[in-house]
């Protein structure tokens, strides 16, 4: 029985008992949900996509109505998470960038304050975070009936932020394509000059050309009156207003939420980040007669910023994730329609398995790009 | 939800040069210095009369709803009267002294757990064999003459506390079993393993609680029913389990290859080789992340209220909604509970910062 002991039979041994367990178990767990299904009279498969929704969602970035799919809701749903996460890790990462500076101020008083910002958000539940502010919105604004109007066209009430609206009346598709030659033509430039300096060095004013790239095209288009503007501005009816661009108190408070929970991390990332360069980059770069401000531009960020990248892949993609949180407040995100979707068609599985699968995928993407940006600013080793 | 792990210092990692001086130059030594010291203080000043304000001197003490809802302060009647609610929930009212006999003797064991100098097999022994039996049997009755309450009674913070620490204490072995998985030279096992942290940790936790709840019961054969407080507990154990095996990973990528082999070259079995020799070292270095994300799960477990668990967030959340308060204490509940969470919360993170130093100074 000499090949009982021999390593690799062994080794091939496990391998199969463990891929033979899970199979059975996935198996068994498949043989009992199909035969309840059966019994609860519940279809199965991805049919119910194409049905008719019959639901309203209050907040569509697309268009959207209850006469679409179910397919077409769970996209709102899609673009929802991703329209609130992007805004919060955008706008968290600039309010985190102040905070994580003003926590190394050598003002001890600024220092202890940014100290006291990042605990107070650290240490208590996102989740209360989003009820008190969805409260406090409800409890102090009043009713749209009284809706403040604090600017001509802008209404302010507990049912949210009405703003007029800027539409493009004409020429959508050729103002669209001149944006993007713009951005193409500035980092073009951006790149000539950035080589061109290399190669002489001498500094050029690259960044303004390409500055100049990017707002001109549009500029001129529209001195051209070959686009034009339109206003959608809200009217104040007897019950409610019309019209207008509303933001909803549902996504103001949980923007709100996670924008400063991301900016908590944000800010002790980049402490860390830059904290974690050491005294020696600091003197021998002011030994170079650098200032304090282009020590920390020139010689401190782009070395801290190795460190940074991979703390701040997590943060957004717990960011991407906690936007889920949503459902507690009634903002319509992904998984919120499908919860509705789910008590509607009573398709648990499939449901669950759609909106587990966007997660993955987007959390995948997330980290492959932020992997290819580590990979650009990391250490070259040659 | 889990949180970002924190850059780790390396040793002799300095701030910018700081040009030590007196206490006025620290705080006017500069133009600039001096204004954002004066903001600073304005806007410390301004925040603390604000609290002053609401929690002293416009706060109403004695009364009841009515009394509250003329004053723009603080309503301290609301908690003296709601507080047995919102830390017990719907756990019979005579009997609210079990939870409080069983919420100090866990607290007080954490204490005592919490010394280093304490940590041994007995310690370990004394937890699973003493303390969490009579916990169990302090909740739920039914045997010494205590009555018997059901797991739909539980609630507020003696929930919150079980579901967070019993996950993290079943979530540790399966964690550890997951790193070892992964980090396994046999590639279905590994592959296993990847498969099964990357999906969890790609997914928010409210999914997996999802399924716990909603689609757990449709792959159970008929007639088994499995307690609603059970599948989010095993909901969390399993989010936790992903977080703690990535956690443990890094420990063991610390352990240099150099130990298991000479473990092996030692005669020693893959099993002797990881519990004698490598899983000791690889989770000490991990304790500290490991209190971090005890943190993160104690905040994450708020999360149950949205599948309809009466946690400690959830009863707050009852007890602002009584007819007689609606309306009228929606600040002070979440103030209430927020100081809740932040206390524990910082003693932890505290007691997180306490260990590393101790293992800095101890373990070089």
């Amino acid at each position: 029985m000499s090949f009982l002991n021999d390593m690799r039979f062994r080794a091939f041994c496990y391998q199969i008992g463990a891929i033979g367990l899970v199979v059975a178990a996935a198996w068994t767990m498949f043989a009992t949900a199909s035969d309840n299904l059966a019994k609860q009279n519940i279809a199965t498969g991805f049919g119910f996509l194409a049905r008719q929704a019959g639901f309203v969602i209050s907040e569509t970035a697309i268009a959207y109505q209850p006469t679409d799919s179910i397919g077409r809701a769970i996209l709102v749903g899609i673009v929802n998470t991703v329209k609130v996460s992007l805004l919060a890790a955008i706008l968290g990462t600039v309010l985190g960038l102040f905070v994580g500076v003003a926590r190394m101020s050598r003002n001890p008083l600024l220092a202890r304050s940014a100290l006291a910002y990042v605990e107070v958000l650290r240490n208590v539940p996102l989740l209360l975070y989003l009820f008190l502010w969805y409260s406090l919105i409800i409890m102090v604004f009043p009713p749209v009936k009284q809706a403040l109007n604090i600017l001509p066209g802008v209404y302010l009430s507990n049912s949210g932020l009405v703003l007029p609206a800027v539409f493009l009346e004409s020429g959508a598709a050729i103002f669209a394509l001149l944006i993007c030659a713009g951005i193409a033509a500035a980092i073009l430039i951006r790149r000539i000059s950035q080589q061109r300096r290399v190669a002489t060095g001498k500094s050029n004013h690259g960044m303004a050309f390409a500055c100049l790239a990017l707002v001109l095209p549009p500029l001129i288009l529209w001195a051209l009156g070959l686009v034009s503007f339109g206003w959608d501005i809200p009217q104040a009816g007897r019950f409610r207003l019309t019209g207008g661009l509303h933001v909803r108190p549902e996504f103001v408070a949980l923007l709100f939420g996670l924008l400063l929970s991301v900016s908590a991390s944000v800010a002790e990332i980049v402490r860390a980040g830059i904290q974690a360069i050491g005294p020696g980059q600091w003197e021998a770069a002011a030994a170079l007669g650098l200032h304090r401000s282009r020590v920390m531009r020139l010689v401190v960020l782009p070395q801290a910023l190795r460190l940074i990248i991979p703390p701040l892949t997590n943060t957004y993609l717990t960011v991407f994730k906690n936007s889920s949180l949503a459902i507690a407040i009634g903002y319509p995100d992904l998984v919120m329609v499908s919860n509705t979707v789910m008590n509607q068609t009573g398709q648990a599985i499939e449901t669950i398995a759609i909106f587990m699968g966007v997660y993955l995928g987007l959390s995948i993407t997330i980290s492959l790009a932020m992997n290819w940006y580590n990979a650009r600013v990391a250490l070259k080793v040659r | 939800m889990a949180e970002t792990q924190a850059l780790p210092l390396p040793v002799g990692a300095a701030k910018p040069p700081v040009r030590r001086s007196g206490w006025a130059k620290a705080y006017f030594g500069t133009p600039l210095n001096s204004m954002i010291s004066l903001v600073s203080m304005a806007m410390i000043f301004f925040l603390g009369k604000l609290a002053f304000g609401w929690l002293v001197l416009n706060a109403v003490f004695s009364g009841d709803g009515a009394a509250c809802k003329d004053s723009s302060g603080a309503c301290w009647p609301f908690l003296a009267e709601k507080l047995r609610y919102m830390i017990f929930g719907f756990y019979p009212f005579e009997e609210q002294w079990r939870p409080l006999l069983a919420l100090t003797l866990f607290l007080t064991s954490c204490l005592i757990s919490m010394i280093p100098r304490f940590w041994s097999r007995a310690l370990l022994c004394a937890w699973l064999l003493v303390v969490l039996p009579v916990l169990y049997v302090l909740m739920a009755g039914g045997v010494l003459g205590l009555s018997s309450v059901p797991t739909s009674s539980w609630g507020g913070l003696p929930l919150s506390f079980m579901l967070s620490f019993i996950g993290l204490v079943c979530a540790l072995p399966l964690g550890i079993g997951l790193a070892l998985a992964r980090a396994s030279s046999l590639p279905a096992i590994r592959v296993l393993a990847v498969g099964f942290i990357e999906i969890v940790r790609g997914v928010p936790l409210i999914s997996i609680l999802f399924m716990a709840t909603v689609m757990l019961p449709l792959f159970m054969p008929e007639g088994v029913t499995i307690d609603k407080l059970l599948r989010a507990q095993v909901a969390i154990i399993i989010f936790a389990a992903a977080y703690i095996a990535e956690i443990v990973r890094g420990g063991l990528q610390d352990v240099p290859e150099g130990q298991f082999e000479a473990g092996s070259s030692l005669g020693l079995s893959y099993w002797q080789v990881m519990r004698k020799i490598v899983l000791p070292q690889a989770l000490k270095k991990v304790i500290p992340p490991m209190v971090g994300l005890f943190i993160g799960f104690f905040q994450d477990t708020t999360l149950v209220t949205i599948v309809g668990l009466l946690d400690f967030l959830d009863t707050v959340r009852s007890a602002l909604r009584d007819p007689e308060w609606q309306g009228i204490a929606v600040l002070e509940g979440y103030v209430f509970a927020a100081a809740v969470y932040f206390t524990f919360s910082a003693l932890m993170g505290l007691y997180s910062r306490f260990l590393e130093q101790h293992f800095r100074v101890t373990h070089g």
